[in-house]
C-alpha cells in the first residue's frame, strides 16, 4: 500500500462525459461542466455565460480571448477548461465589478484615446494589459508596442492604445511616430 | 476549430504520468503549456485518445544553475526562465532569444522543454539548446537518457524522443567566461515564426553561428578564429553554409531569400558577438 502521504492521481477524465469544472471567475466560485475537449473560452461563454471574453482564431494568434490565469495573461482559446480546475479565471467583466461598478482608468483612457472602434479585441487587450502593467507599470512606448504584438487590431492601427496606456502611465507619446 | 474528443488525465507524479504515457502507446500525448500542441489539437492536426497534463507537475518545476548546466524542467514557463535575473550571466545567448519566443501572452504558458519536444525547425529554443551545446534529458517509466541537443532534432517536427518518453528536462551549460553572445532573427510580424534565426557564439578561439528555419533542423558551424578577429574569408564561409543548409520555398520566404538572411544576419550577429565578448 502506498503511504498516506502519497498524491492520489485521480481517474482519468473520460471524453464522451461532461466532468464538472470549478473556477473562480472574477472573484466567485463558479462550477460548470465540460468534455475534456472543451475549450476555456467556449467553456466561459457557453457553459458560464460570460460573453466579455471574444473568440477570434481559435489558434492563439489573434489575442482576441486573452483572460488572466491565476493572474497571468493567457490565450483562453490554448487552454482546455478542465485545465482551468481549481484555478482564479480573470476576464474583463470582472475590471469594473472590482471597481464599484464603474470603469477603471485603464478603460476610460481606452474611451477618451478612442483606442477601440468595433472592440472585438479590446477585452483581450484590456486583460494583458492589467497583467503586463503590474509587472511593468512604466513601460515606454517601444516595450507596449511589443506586448502589443500579442494581439490583433484591425480597427485602431493601435495608435489610440498606445496614447490611452502611456496617458495612464503618465507618459506621452511621440505624435510624429509610426503616423 | 475545436479538437476532436480524447480522454484527459492529470496525474499526480511524474511515475503516474509515465505509466499512463506507456499504457496509451502512439495515442497518449503529454501536454505542458499547449502553446504548440493546442493549436495543432484545435486544428485537429493531432487527435489523440488521451492527453496527460504535465502542467502542474512540482517535481517538474526544476528551474536552478549547478555544476555548470542550467537545468529546465518540463513545467517551466518561457516567462519564468526571462524572469530571472541571473539568467543574462548564466546562459546569455537564451536572454537574446527567448523575447523572440511567441509573444508575452503565450510565453506566459509556454514551456522550453515543449518547444524543444515539438522541434519545429524555426523555434528559438531549440536553436539556443544546439548552438550553446545543451543537452535534453528523456525519461520513460523505465529508464532516463540524456541526449545532445545535435543528436535530438531529426527533422520538421521530428526528433529521437520515443512515444513512452517525456522531455524531463532540458540543460544548456553556463556560458563561459569571455564568451559573446548575439541572436536575431526575422520574421513577418515580431512574434510570428522565424523565417530565418541566427545565435552566435564567439569565444577566445571560435566563433560559431546556429542557424534556424532554413534547414530541416537548428544546424551550428564552428570557425577558428583568426588573430583574434573573426577569419577574414567569412562570407565565403558564410555563403557554404548557407548553401548547405539549403531551405526551402514556402508562402514566406523562398529558399534563396532564407540563404541570402544567413549570409547577412549571420556576419552581424557573429560580428555582435564578437564585439561583447566579457
Amino acid at each position: 500500500m502506498p503511504p498516506l502521504t502519497s498524491p492520489q492521481t485521480p481517474p482519468v477524465l473520460a471524453g464522451e462525459t461532461r466532468h464538472a469544472v470549478s473556477i473562480v471567475l472574477n472573484g466567485k466560485p463558479r462550477t460548470g461542466h465540460a468534455h475534456p475537449r472543451l475549450l476555456l473560452s467556449d467553456f466561459l461563454r457557453h457553459e458560464l455565460g460570460a460573453h466579455g471574453t471574444r473568440v477570434g482564431c481559435e489558434h492563439g494568434v489573434c489575442g482576441a480571448c486573452t483572460v488572466r490565469i491565476d493572474g497571468v495573461a493567457a490565450r483562453a482559446c490554448l487552454t482546455l477548461a478542465v485545465q482551468a480546475d481549481g484555478r482564479r479565471i480573470d476576464t474583463v467583466e470582472g475590471l469594473a465589478e472590482a471597481n464599484q461598478g464603474r470603469m477603471t482608468a485603464l478603460q476610460e483612457a481606452f474611451r477618451r484615446h478612442h483606442a477601440l472602434q468595433c472592440g472585438f479585441c479590446t477585452a483581450g487587450i484590456l486583460m494583458s494589459l492589467t497583467d503586463y502593467l503590474g509587472r511593468n507599470p512604466k513601460p515606454t512606448e517601444e516595450e507596449l508596442r511589443d506586448m502589443l504584438s500579442g494581439h490583433l487590431c484591425r480597427c485602431t492601427g493601435y495608435a489610440g492604445i498606445v496614447r490611452a496606456v502611456m496617458e495612464i502611465t503618465g507618459q506621452t507619446v511621440e505624435e510624429v511616430a509610426h503616423v | 476549430m475545436k479538437p476532436a474528443s480524447f480522454d484527459y488525465l492529470r496525474p499526480a507524479t511524474v511515475a503516474d504520468a509515465l505509466a499512463a504515457l506507456a499504457a496509451g502507446g502512439d495515442d497518449a500525448r503529454v501536454i505542458a503549456g499547449g502553446q504548440s500542441l493546442m493549436p495543432m489539437l484545435n486544428m485537429r492536426l493531432v487527435q489523440p485518445r488521451l492527453l496527460i497534463d504535465l502542467g502542474r507537475l512540482e517535481e517538474l518545476r526544476t528551474l536552478r544553475a549547478e555544476d555548470g548546466w542550467l537545468t529546465v524542467g518540463a513545467a517551466v514557463t518561457q516567462a519564468e526562465v526571462l524572469a530571472r535575473p541571473t539568467l543574462v550571466r548564466e546562459v546569455p545567448l537564451l536572454a537574446a532569444a527567448l523575447p523572440w519566443v511567441g509573444h508575452f501572452q503565450t510565453r506566459n504558458r509556454g514551456t522550453l522543454c515543449g518547444s524543444v519536444a515539438h522541434a519545429d525547425p524555426s523555434a528559438e529554443t531549440p536553436l539556443c539548446l544546439v548552438a550553446t551545446g545543451g543537452e535534453v534529458v528523456l525519461r520513460n517509466a523505465k529508464r532516463r537518457r540524456t541526449v545532445p541537443a545535435a543528436d535530438f532534432f531529426l527533422g520538421p517536427l521530428t526528433t529521437v524522443k520515443a512515444a513512452d518518453e517525456i522531455v524531463e528536462c532540458i540543460r544548456f551549460p553556463l556560458a563561459r567566461p569571455g564568451s559573446g553572445h548575439a541572436f536575431r532573427e526575422q520574421s513577418m510580424r515580431h512574434g510570428d515564426f522565424a523565417i530565418t534565426a541566427c545565435a552566435a557564439t564567439v569565444d577566445g578561439h571560435s566563433a560559431s553561428l546556429a542557424v534556424g528555419g532554413v534547414a530541416d533542423r537548428p544546424t551550428a558551424r564552428s570557425w577558428p578564429l583568426v588573430d583574434g578577429g573573426l577569419p577574414p574569408d567569412l562570407d565565403d564561409a558564410l555563403n557554404a553554409f548557407a548553401w548547405d543548409l539549403g531551405g526551402d520555398d514556402d508562402q514566406h520566404a523562398t529558399a534563396r531569400y532564407r540563404r541570402d538572411l544567413v549570409r547577412r544576419i549571420g556576419r552581424t550577429v557573429l560580428e555582435e558577438a564578437l564585439s561583447c565578448r566579457r
